[in-house]
């Protein structure tokens, strides 16, 4: 074993290769921008898909006990799916694509650590997924009429959440094991920061899901006597599609921040390691989830009632809501400290981190009793806020690493306009959940409710939302397709970043690095330029 | 490299594939720890009853007609570590390059393993019970067959290790402790797993 592997079965694409060979090369290949590029293609895709049903869901609950498209179960089953499709469909695969295709340049390794295990990752993943997909059409899912499809919906899951796993392993052993020469764990840049305590939260989560769900399938195969009937399985698996275990699925979209601001500000991060600390703190909510349970608040009862309830709602919900706030406003600051040149990938990063904070806030509220909202569709907000918000920091990553992984520059005055829409999208989607919920609306419905209030306005608002959503990734597909379909050639360094992987030509060669580079600091291409930047 | 930083020279081995087994190993330990914590909650939930012999009221969670095969439990329990004991062995042996014993220890321990997993059999079949009879049985089978999944992906990895080794592979020290390492884990898991679900039932 060497400390940087070379790639197994590395290869680039050829000017000319027959479409099946080329097809062929990304099945089998183990280049870990390859398989980040899938994990992201695919994730784009089940963000459409998922806007397009909550916009269908918003429509539909805007006259719940009249207008209905999907009737009887079927909508439990597609609310399901959406969930399902919100947090393991979507934000986990897509940050981990993100992480794969760029952790392993921007610490200076040739290639990801465990290369077939990424790849096993992806093709799990999308297998799962799949499955998952088929067992809805089949009436499967919860609340499904048909067991077998029931069986089949929790295999998938657990296949999906299998897949991850090895992915993020891949990864952590990554940041672990395969640094360059000379560079320290303080020195990794803030995004591989966050794709390590990411994935290390994500290993420890993830298997407790895997747990349940084996109980779960054990059971529902054999006589449904411990863990009920399949409209059961939301009390058992509801956690893995909520808060705060999606707090740690979120944790990379605050590293695109942390990791964009300072070459926005063009400066070092004066506060470096308070924004690693802050990240850190984010992906504490892995406590509370793998104890699969809500940790409310309640100020009724004695003072040691008062405190026993406190303590767990601090620690579960607090502590990611002070850590997530800790890395957004230091990363931030470093815009005060150096002379900002804002680009789409800044304002993109920068609008997502705030909805981020506005979900982790939210969900803060959710768990006080007083507040009244704990199965409300405040909880639907929440989600929203958190999942949309992190798709918008997504988007401003591949802006921002579309040079490398692609080899272009997306044309920067298109995709500002996008995160306009962006952040109209993810407000109108999120907010008048979280005003609903207060009005009384309960969670993850669609028929069946009513309340006193504007039920069609607040629900037509999510509506429009959802499927403006839609549009800006749509719009955001097509601008990087129609980018990489005229080929204009990205300059190695365009943004005057500061890490590794911009030394390398863009799009990054199969091999990264020809020389492994030596490391003296924390931005190790600002110790080589020029000086140009504002002394910290 | 398009800017011109140091070229770095070689470094040594950060030991990718012993990090990687500690991380999967961390995972396999939670995914053990949930499935051990829901257990606990069934039987902590589970309804009182009167005792066989009238004297005291017990947990309705054990069926009275299931009788658990302690001495297969216990054999499994106290041979875990003969094969944790083999896989270092193999360490040693890798380390003074000592292909043949380190062969040996490697296939002793595949034995154990295989060991292991008949006791389980053992209990399946002497406990006579029906997956779909309760809810004990349910997560019986469901957190012993996890248990065995985990000892047969050991097994598996004492056999890539064995076959490596006896292929000539000397320099694969990393692989001999990353392999010891996860059967040291084994033997942790199944020590909560024999003290929760055999001794406390």
């Amino acid at each position: 074993m060497t400390t940087i592997d070379s790639h197994v079965g590395a290869t680039s694409d050829g000017p000319s290769m027959p479409f099946v060979a080329a097809v062929g090369q990304w099945v089998t290949s183990s280049d870990h921008k390859k398989i980040g590029r899938l994990f992201i293609g695919w994730s784009l895709v089940h963000a459409i898909e998922v806007a397009v049903l909550g916009a269908i869901f918003g429509f539909e609950r805007m006259s719940p006990a009249g207008f209905e498209v999907f009737a009887g179960d079927a909508a439990l089953q597609l609310s399901w799916y959406s969930r399902h499709l919100l947090i393991l469909g979507l934000i986990a695969p897509l940050f981990l694509g993100v992480a794969i295709a760029v952790v392993p340049l921007q610490v200076g390794s040739r290639a990801i650590a465990l290369p077939r295990m990424a790849q096993f990752s992806f093709w799990a993943w999308l297998f799962g997924s799949g499955l998952v997909l088929v067992s809805i059409l089949g009436n499967g899912g919860p609340g499904g009429g048909n067991a077998d499809m029931v069986d089949l919906f929790l295999l998938g899951v657990g296949l999906v959440a299998a897949g991850l796993i090895a992915g993020y392993v891949s990864v952590a052993t990554t940041v672990m094991t395969s640094r360059a020469p000379g560079m320290t764990m303080d020195m990794v840049p803030p995004f591989s920061w966050s794709a390590l305590v990411g994935s290390i939260t994500s290993i420890l989560a993830l298997p407790v899901a895997i747990g349940t769900l084996i109980y779960l399938y054990v059971d529902h195969t054999a006589a449904q006597l411990a863990f009920g009937s399949n409209k059961d399985i939301e009390k058992w698996l509801g956690w893995v599609y909520g808060e705060p275990l999606s707090f740690v699925f979120v944790v990379m979209a605050l590293g695109v921040l942390a990791e964009i601001a300072p070459v926005t500000a063009r400066i070092r991060q004066p506060l470096r390691p308070v924004v690693l600390v802050g990240l850190g703190l984010a992906s504490s909510g892995v406590l509370g989830a793998v104890t699969q349970s809500s940790h409310v608040l309640s100020l009724d009862g004695s003072a040691g009632d008062k405190i026993s309830s406190a303590l767990p709602f601090l620690l579960f919900n607090g502590l990611p809501l002070l850590g997530a706030l800790v890395s957004v406003a230091v990363a931030l600051l470093a815009l005060k400290e150096g002379r900002p040149s804002v680009k789409a990938s800044f304002a993109f990063a920068s609008l997502g981190s705030l909805m981020i904070l506005a979900g982790i806030a939210g969900s803060f509220v959710q768990h006080i009793e007083s507040a009244d909202v704990v199965a409300s569709s405040f909880a639907d907000g929440v989600t929203a806020y958190l999942v949309y918000g992190a798709v918008l920091c997504a988007l401003g990553g591949i802006t921002h690493w579309a040079p490398k992984l692609w080899g272009v520059v997306l044309d920067d005055k298109k995709v500002l306009g996008l995160t306009g829409l962006g952040l109209l999208a993810t407000v109108l989607a999120s907010l008048p959940l979280y005003i609903a919920g207060f009005a009384g609306q309960p969670a993850h419905a669609v028929h069946g409710f009513d309340y006193d209030g504007p039920v069609a306005l607040w629900n037509l608002l999510a509506a429009v939302g959802a499927a403006l959503m839609a549009l800006v990734v749509l719009a955001f597909v097509g601008l990087l397709v129609s980018a990489v379909r005229a080929g204009a050639g990205a300059s190695d360094d365009p943004w005057d970043a500061q890490t590794l992987e911009w030394s390398v030509p863009s799009p990054a060669p199969s091999d990264n690095f020809a020389e492994l580079p030596q490391v003296n600091s924390s931005e190790p291409l600002l110790d080589v330029k020029p000086s140009q930047e504002v002394p910290a | 490299m398009s800017l011109a930083l140091p070229a770095a020279p070689q470094q040594q081995s950060r030991r990718q594939l012993l990090v990687s087994t500690a991380l999967v190993a961390a995972g396999l330990g939670m995914l053990m720890a949930g499935m051990l914590a829901m257990w606990m909650k069934f039987r902590a939930g589970a309804p009182t009853r009167e005792s066989s012999d009238g004297l005291y009221m017990i947990k309705d969670w054990l069926p009275e007609s299931i009788k658990i095969p302690e001495v297969a439990a216990n054999t499994m329990f106290s041979t875990f570590p003969f094969a944790a004991l083999m896989a270092q062995w193999a360490v040693y042996a890798s380390k003074r390059r000592d292909r043949g014993h380190r062969s040996l220890a490697l296939i002793i321990t595949f034995v154990i393993g295989l060991a292991i997993v008949n006791a389980q059999l053992a209990i399946y079949m002497k406990m006579e019970m029906g997956l779909a009879e309760g809810a004990y049985q349910t997560m019986f089978f469901a957190i012993t067959g996890t248990m065995m999944f985990m000892v047969i992906t050991g097994m598996a990895f004492t056999a890539v290790a064995f076959f490596r080794s006896v292929g000539g592979r000397d320099d694969d020290q990393q692989l001999i402790s990353a392999h010891a390492f996860y059967w040291y884990f084994l033997t942790a898991v199944f020590t909560a797993m024999w003290f929760f679900v055999y001794v406390q039932k």
